[in-house]
């Protein structure tokens, strides 16, 4: 069974905790005991129906008072053909890092649009961030159908109005789907009220779409996260280097460079769960043996010579800045890139991209929370990379602020 | 790529993202299912080596004896380290009241005892067994929980996680909490037990079993512990437990379930989730998880 990982993205208001609500509900995944607490909770909340699904998802305190989703929750639930991890994402401005960190991982995303107000700034912002983000699928679900009068014309409108504005994004396999998600309409089964929509219900393209991996190039990535040395009698020359794959395949015999050492050896040996293999491929975690006996430690990158990445200190990126604090200008981070890190520090601020409009703000002033810039990183190693549009393990990356130690951005490279 | 080996590849990277990024892990194991899993998924991420950190045991003095005698012969068999450290001495050491009522729950006092075991041994990193899907303020934790040095979890001040890349920087006295199965649920974590054929306590499994049945319709186990009421019936029933937890706040189900295999398929039919069926201590208001957290629980 396959696991598809989505997240939903929509204006506040759009009823994106109602529709996961309705995915769980429908596909029976919330337990009796669940749906008790949840009724007594909405009856108390004077929910305007006897089920408030809304509050299925909003888990912290702050969230039910507010009534308002603020940081990422996650719901598991499976059909017969799949596996779902949902990240339920917030829609206010403010939690844009929090919608960020739940659609980083996603393979498909789930826009959700009013039918009654059509386009709005959270769905061009949300947009613009899927297609930064470059996730595979999008699913735009308009919804709130029920409140139009289940009108073809209102849909195929918003269709048109959403085409047009994401012709300069980098968004692909676009679906739309006329829902309700609070009556059910076309999320789980097939809608009675709009005989004129002829494809599948929402959760029948979560089932079958395909989750390729067409992101990622076909270049062999493998990053070493520890050393494992048992050093005991039987095991004294031991030494093996674990971590997972990344991205494509791994084969005993293959002649590596090791980076950033910069020497070339070759694959000896490759253990899975204590056996011996072949052959591995992306997300095995493995043990690598060279044939050499080199001094790797954490974060050296092991690659076939004949499909090196780039290697460089001088970097362009796209951050997306999640600190309350603004950078200031000469703040020197921690880059991280998986198990890999080095000091760095923005050598040159680009440009800004305007988030409700994606144009380029030439004159930048300030980096501030939430905002999305285009910079050149400078790091005291050299850093091995692809692009982020050909590979999103190998060219993302996060800042670490050196004296807080938050996390203050989150950066793909170019 | 099989979503269970998805599962298993992610904890594995997690597991050993921990043994590359701090100087002083532990393993929180409780000899319930979930940590036991982190046992084996452990057994994959570091073997032929020894783990890069001890197993640490809070025993609270309310254990069931099946799950402390799984738990030194599971030690015994892998050859590793455990620190146990008990609830009872903290009570004592600290002058601190102990559970009362019916079912005395020593769920608080254990925090106790956690946040004084990783400061006598400097533990940076606390691996535990905690999953998403159990409980809604759970749902919303990072699998690289920052706590302050008093343990203390800040919902609001949570670090992004981003992509696969975890910041487990941190300041001494602090420490992470990392959950490397967040991801699995119940169900999930049964059908690995089953292909992986990991053996459990028995308490897992249906046996007889003398209990009282609670306010909430509840099976409570009888034991030393647990103070009857003259009302109370003692009725014999074949029961499993769906989570090992004290003796005093996790309850029985009743069940038919011999193998893994019937574990399952039981589970397809309940209409009542994990801590739903068994946990008294989420009982007590819509936030009992979030505020424990926030106080330094697991």
């Amino acid at each position: 069974m396959e696991l598809l990982k989505f997240f939903t993205a929509g204006n506040v208001d759009d009823g994106k905790s109602t529709l996961i609500g309705r995915l769980l509900y429908d596909s029976k995944s919330i337990s009796t005991d669940i749906i008790e607490v949840l009724t007594r909770q909405s009856k108390t909340k004077g929910a305007d129906t006897d089920l408030d699904l809304a509050l299925l998802t909003d888990g912290l305190r702050a969230e039910r008072e507010q009534g308002i989703t603020i940081d990422v929750a996650y719901k598991y639930f499976s059909t017969d053909k799949r596996k779902f991890i949902i990240a339920d994402t917030p829609g206010h401005e403010q939690y844009t890092r929090n919608m960020f960190t739940g659609a980083s991982n996603a393979d498909l995303a789930i826009v959700l649009i009013d039918a009654r107000n059509g386009l709005t700034d959270q769905t061009k912002r949300h947009s613009i961030i899927s297609s930064i983000l470059g996730i595979p699928h999008l699913l735009v679900c308009i919804n709130k159908m029920d409140l139009v009068e289940y009108s073809e014309e209102i849909f195929n409108k918003i269709k048109q109005d959403y085409l047009n504005f994401i012709k300069p994004l980098n968004l692909h396999n676009i679906t739309f789907i006329p829902v309700s998600a609070l009556e059910g309409d076309n999320v789980v089964e097939s809608s009675t009220n709009m005989k004129w929509y002829k494809d599948l219900p929402l959760l029948t393209y979560l089932e079958n779409i395909r989750i390729d991996e067409q992101y990622q190039n076909n270049s062999t990535r493998f990053q070493v996260q520890c050393v494992v040395r048992p050093q005991t009698k039987e095991l004294h020359d031991y030494r093996g280097y674990a971590g997972s794959v990344l991205s494509g395949k791994l084969s005993v015999g293959d002649l590596v460079q090791v980076l950033p050492l910069d020497i070339s050896t070759q694959i000896s040996k490759i253990e899975k769960n204590g056996i011996e293999i072949q052959e591995a491929s992306a997300d095995d975690a493995i043990i690598i043996h060279l044939k050499d006996d080199l001094d790797i430690s954490r974060g050296s990158s092991i690659v076939p010579i004949y499909q090196m990445p780039t290697i460089d200190n001088l970097v362009n990126a796209t951050i997306c800045w999640m600190d309350n604090k603004e950078y200031l200008k000469g703040q020197k981070f921690l880059l991280q890139q998986n198990s890999f890190r080095t000091k760095a520090s923005i050598k040159e601020v680009l440009s800004k991209i305007d988030i409700h409009s994606y144009a380029n703000i030439e004159d930048v002033i300030d980096i501030k929370l939430n905002d999305f810039t285009n910079v050149t990183i400078k790091t005291a190693e050299n850093i091995s990379y692809d692009s982020y549009a050909t590979n999103r393990k190998t060219g993302a990356f996060i800042l670490i602020n050196e004296n807080t130690n938050n996390t203050v951005a989150a950066g793909i490279l170019h | 790529m099989d979503y269970l080996d998805k599962l298993e590849a992610e904890a594995i990277y997690i597991l050993r993202e921990v043994a590359g990024q701090f100087d002083k892990p532990a393993l929180l194991f409780s000899g319930g299912k979930d940590s036991i899993c982190l046992v084996h998924l452990a057994l994959k991420a570091f073997r032929p080596g020894k783990f890069p950190f001890p197993l640490v045991h809070i025993d609270t003095g309310h254990n069931f004896v099946e799950a402390l005698e799984y738990r030194d012969a599971l030690v015994n068999k892998i050859g590793e380290q455990l620190i146990v450290r008990k609830v009872e001495d903290t009570i004592r050491e600290r002058k601190l009241q102990d559970g009362k009522g019916k079912f005395p729950s020593r769920n608080g006092l254990q925090t106790y005892t956690l946040l004084d075991v990783i400061e006598e041994f400097g533990f940076d990193a606390c691996i535990g067994g905690a999953r998403r899907d159990e409980e809604k303020a759970r749902a919303k934790e990072r699998i690289f929980s920052i706590r302050d040095e008093f343990g203390q979890w800040d919902p609001k001040k949570q670090r992004p996680e981003i992509w696969n890349i975890y910041n487990g920087k941190i300041d001494k006295g602090e420490n992470v909490r990392v959950f490397p199965i967040s991801n699995w649920t119940e169900m999930d974590v049964w059908n690995y037990i089953k292909r992986e054929k990991i053996e459990l306590p028995s308490i897992y499994f249906t046996h007889e079993r003398k209990c009282i049945l609670t306010e909430y319709g509840q099976l409570m186990n009888v034991n030393e512990f647990v103070q009857l009421e003259e009302t109370d019936t003692i009725i014999t029933k074949n029961v499993r437990y769906r989570t090992v937890g004290d003796m005093t706040c996790t309850a029985a189900v009743e069940s038919e379930a011999y193998t893994v295999d019937d574990i399952i398929e039981e589970l397809k039919n309940t209409k009542i989730s994990e801590r739903g069926a068994t946990r008294m201590d989420d009982r007590v208001s819509e936030a009992a998880m979030e505020d424990r957290k926030k106080s330094g629980y697991f």
